[in-house]
């Protein structure tokens, strides 16, 4: 189970990305935050922000159009 | 000539600095779409606001799209995306028309408004400059604008491009 979850479906970039930083922070260090997005621009998105600020992509999964991402807080 | 310009090698890549120039509704996405999740990835961002984009820090934002000489701009109508000839443009309320369609797209599609973003680039604190030019130019003043803005000029800039690492002018 993650530590935080975070419901951004039916949201456009950049607001599952936005939402997301803004919920990393309720997430202790090394906690895990599981992201429910439906934009598919959001797949390329969550790996380039994983990317750029370290924090660790898990997870990425797609059922029924929904996306389901799960970072590490490690950063 | 001497490479020891302001700035030098030394710049920390993640640095972005954006002009922001235009203020209409369509235009007023591409600078805080960017500058708030270049902030939400960690980088620091300055934003420097001049000529029209100055608007774009009133607290009353009232922004509207214009499809008047904007031949890009094809709304989906009736099963196809259409264009409007500059003749009908120029009719009065066909720009409010346009602008509430474009308002009633943004919602439906899940797409922020432009104050949630601006909240959003303040919250991750973007440092907002207002171009002091315009503001006389235009005769704005600091009372009509959102809090927590630098005023600067030409210089002041400049001298954050000479420490970004990604300058963007839109």
């Amino acid at each position: 189970m993650a530590d935080h979850t975070l419901d951004a479906k039916g949201l456009n970039c950049p607001l599952p990305i936005l939402k997301a930083k803004k919920a990393l922070k309720e997430v202790p260090d090394g906690g895990t935050l599981e992201i429910l997005a439906t934009d598919p621009g959001s797949v390329a998105d969550f790996e380039a922000f994983s990317r750029t600020t370290g924090n660790e992509l898990l997870e990425h999964s797609e059922e029924g159009g929904v996306y389901r991402f799960l970072l590490k807080k490690t950063a | 000539m001497s490479s020891e310009t302001a700035g030098g090698n030394n710049i920390d890549p993640n640095t972005m600095s954006i002009i922001v120039t235009k203020g209409t509704l369509d235009w007023a996405y591409p600078p805080f779409i960017l500058g708030s999740t270049a902030a939400a990835m960690g980088l620091k961002v300055t934003m420097f606001f001049t000529f029209y984009g100055l608007g774009l820090l009133l607290k009353d934002l009232d922004l509207k799209v214009s499809t008047l000489g904007n031949p890009g701009m094809k709304m989906p109508m009736m099963g196809m995306h259409m264009g409007m000839p500059n003749l009908v443009s120029a009719i009065p309320g066909v720009d409010r028309m346009a602008t509430t369609m474009m308002k009633n797209m943004i919602k439906k599609k899940g797409v922020a408004s432009i104050p949630e973003l601006r909240e959003m680039a303040v919250e991750a604190e973007c440092r907002l400059i207002a171009c002091q030019m315009t503001m006389d130019l235009f005769e704005y003043s600091t009372d009509d604008m959102i809090p927590g803005l630098e005023i600067g000029g030409a210089a002041t800039y400049i001298e954050v491009a000479t420490q970004s690492h990604i300058n963007l002018f839109i």
